[in-house]
């Protein structure tokens, strides 16, 4: 009670993060139907005991088909930010901690990247590579580093400064030793906000591309696909497109109210925010 | 650099100094945009690298006659080092030499160039909405803090930023266009620009016809922004509103919204204009969803055609075209920061 006075955001968002996440993980054994068994008796059903979303242009339970998607996109969403997050804090504590060429140098690479619009970077790297999952988190991350690689070294230059850093130079530790032992905890609280709210728009960009066809290829039901798929019945059965979107909103505002409630917690001068760029 | 020192009672020193850092800072800034172009260039030219396996081949597919191949080869150049073949694609681009769409024939160039006026139409006006909408809101926030309108802006801000594009768009277009009946759902009119300029000769028509159609599309991908930019908006002004010079703007016995409009806003306008550039990259993101959506006929839907027929030097085209318009808004932002702000930062 006193977490939701002091904090709504972070008690409403984790409270949605974990519905969602309960929703995709416990559904194969809580829901009587199989995700692609088709009934063509019983097309576009409301919402009812049986079906608790309803069914879709095959008959299949459309709540089913909404928990596989869920787990999808929150997959590929944290593989993707996991990768950009590793990624991103090596590269930012080297440039950050031994500054000089390799600085100078990997930062204009970061601008390189920066300098394309996040979804049309993304896009590109699709094209080269193909459509599929393991390529979507490929290109995903690709845009995301960036993010991680400039918040991380923004602090440990600050950090590189530090007494206590100093005091641990004076008396012999390693690099190694320094980077980890000293500057990465002053690091987590930031990239964790950052990562939290970059999963809101990971999720976003992958249902996105999704959307377009270029994400995880069907019969997978992702959000993004179903959406799209759901507009060719929009004149008569606006409620597959309607639902699909439903989740995806639901399950990103869960993500963005509950970084704005840890950012409070973890990051209070804001490091994270300043950095932070939206994707869609 | 420390900042420059003014002798004292120098009045008329101060201004010409300005102005000189200000044309120091701008031809910086000129300086910075080659390379970081170049390395653009370098990026886009890269796509063609990450293809896996025989180019020829990936390109064209599997049962393509060994006629083609070759022919492909030779017109891209994939018999030529990647190093030979990136130094072409510069002195290519300096030419306005984009290389050939494969599926469409005829000259990259030629194919962008006749579809980048619908996307910038589009893109533009989401912006212009995005910065109305949101500094508004912001503003009517960070007035009335704590009452009714702020709870109400920020719920809409919050859903904003949660709301993928995509959604919003086909939900508009069930409301509008299938529901009401009030707009088209998809198309687009005559170039707004056009339209404006037979609107001035006392033809009506176009005017409303470009603006019937552009409606749905850029408020699509303009509420968005506009709901990023209403958050920052309303906690940069309720920062200056608590500083000092406000406090004493409020003492001079200044009107209320005078201070707030005139002596807040404009000095939260700063980081306003920087994320306004930021989120133009996320607009060019947005449009290409947008434009698939209400089949607006730009840059985007050009774009999935060619990424779904792996069209690469039609893709390349129309990554550099989208990650120049990027580049070019940002530097306008950029330099437009050197008007807005007193104090300019030279690092």
């Amino acid at each position: 009670m006193r977490l939701m006075r002091e904090n709504p955001s972070l008690l409403i968002g984790g409270s949605i993060i974990a519905t969602v996440v309960a929703f995709a993980v416990f559904s194969p054994w809580l829901s009587p139907y199989d995700v692609e068994t088709m009934n063509m008796t019983n097309r576009f059903a409301w919402p009812s005991a049986a079906h608790w979303l309803g069914t879709d242009n095959f008959g299949r339970d459309l709540w089913t088909r909404m928990a596989e998607g869920a787990r999808v996109s929150v997959l590929i969403a944290v593989s993707s930010v996991a990768i950009a997050v590793f990624v991103g804090t090596i590269v930012g504590l080297v440039t950050g901690y031994f500054g000089g060429w390799i600085d100078l140098l990997v930062m204009r690479v970061v601008d390189v990247f920066l300098g394309f619009p996040p979804i049309i970077l993304a896009l590109a790297i699709i094209a080269a590579l193909g459509p599929g999952a393991q390529n979507l988190v490929l290109s995903l991350a690709a845009v995301f580093w960036t993010e991680y690689a400039r918040v991380v070294r923004a602090v440990t230059l600050a950090q590189r400064e530090v007494d206590y850093v100093a005091a641990a130079r004076a008396i012999g530790s390693s690099h190694a030793r320094i980077l980890i032992v000293e500057i990465l905890p002053n690091v987590i609280g930031p990239v964790i906000v950052l990562a939290t709210l970059g999963l809101g728009t990971a999720i976003i960009a992958e249902s996105g591309l999704s959307f377009l066809g270029f994400g995880v290829e069907p019969p997978t039901p992702t959000w993004g696909w179903t959406l799209s798929f759901g507009t060719r019945y929009l004149r008569t059965e606006p409620w597959l497109s309607i639902v699909a979107g439903l989740a995806i909103m639901i399950t990103v505002l869960g993500f963005n109210l509950f970084g704005d409630g840890l950012r409070d917690y973890l990051d209070p001068r804001g490091v994270a925010r300043k950095v932070k760029r939206d994707v869609s | 650099m420390s900042p420059p020192v003014y002798p004292a009672g120098s009045l008329v020193a101060k201004p010409r100094l300005r102005s000189n850092t200000m044309l120091a800072y701008t031809a910086r800034r000129l300086a910075l945009f080659v390379p970081m172009i170049a390395g653009i260039v370098i990026v886009t030219f890269g796509i063609m690298l990450l293809l896996p396996g025989d180019p020829a081949i990936v390109l064209l597919g599997e049962d393509a006659s060994p006629e083609a191949l070759v022919e492909i080869r030779t017109a891209l150049g994939l018999d030529r080092p990647w190093y030979v073949r990136l130094a072409a694609y510069f002195a290519g681009l300096i030419q306005g030499d984009m290389g050939r769409s494969i599926f469409q024939n005829q000259p990259v160039a030629d194919a962008i160039g006749a579809r980048v006026g619908a996307t910038l139409e589009l893109a533009l006006l989401a912006l212009a909405i995005a910065i109305v909408l949101g500094i508004t809101l912001g503003v009517a926030a960070a007035l009335w803090r704590g009452t009714l309108v702020d709870t109400a802006a920020m719920l809409f801000a919050q859903l904003g930023v949660s709301m993928p594009v995509f959604w919003l768009g086909i939900l508009m277009m069930l409301l509008f266009a299938v529901k009401l009946g009030w707009l088209p759902s998809i198309g687009r009119g005559e170039p707004l620009v056009e339209a404006l300029g037979a609107a001035a000769t006392g033809r009506f028509g176009p005017l409303l016809g470009a603006i019937s159609h552009l409606a749905m599309p850029a408020l699509t991908l303009g509420l968005n922004s506009a709901a990023v930019i209403s958050r920052l908006v309303r906690s940069t002004m309720l920062e200056t509103l608590s500083q000092d010079f406000i406090r004493t703007a409020h003492a001079k016995g200044l009107q209320v919204t005078r201070v707030i409009l005139v002596h807040g806003l404009r000095n939260a306008l700063l980081p306003i204009v920087s994320v306004i550039g930021l989120r133009f990259g996320a607009l060019l993101g947005g449009a290409v969803l947008t434009e698939n959506i209400f089949g607006w006929p730009g840059l985007g839907q050009l774009a999935v055609a060619a990424i779904s027929q792996r069209d690469i030097p039609l893709v390349q085209g129309i990554v550099l075209s989208f990650a120049l318009m990027f580049a070019t808004v940002n530097l306008i932002v950029d330099l437009l920061y050197t008007v807005i702000d007193p104090r300019i930062r030279l690092e």
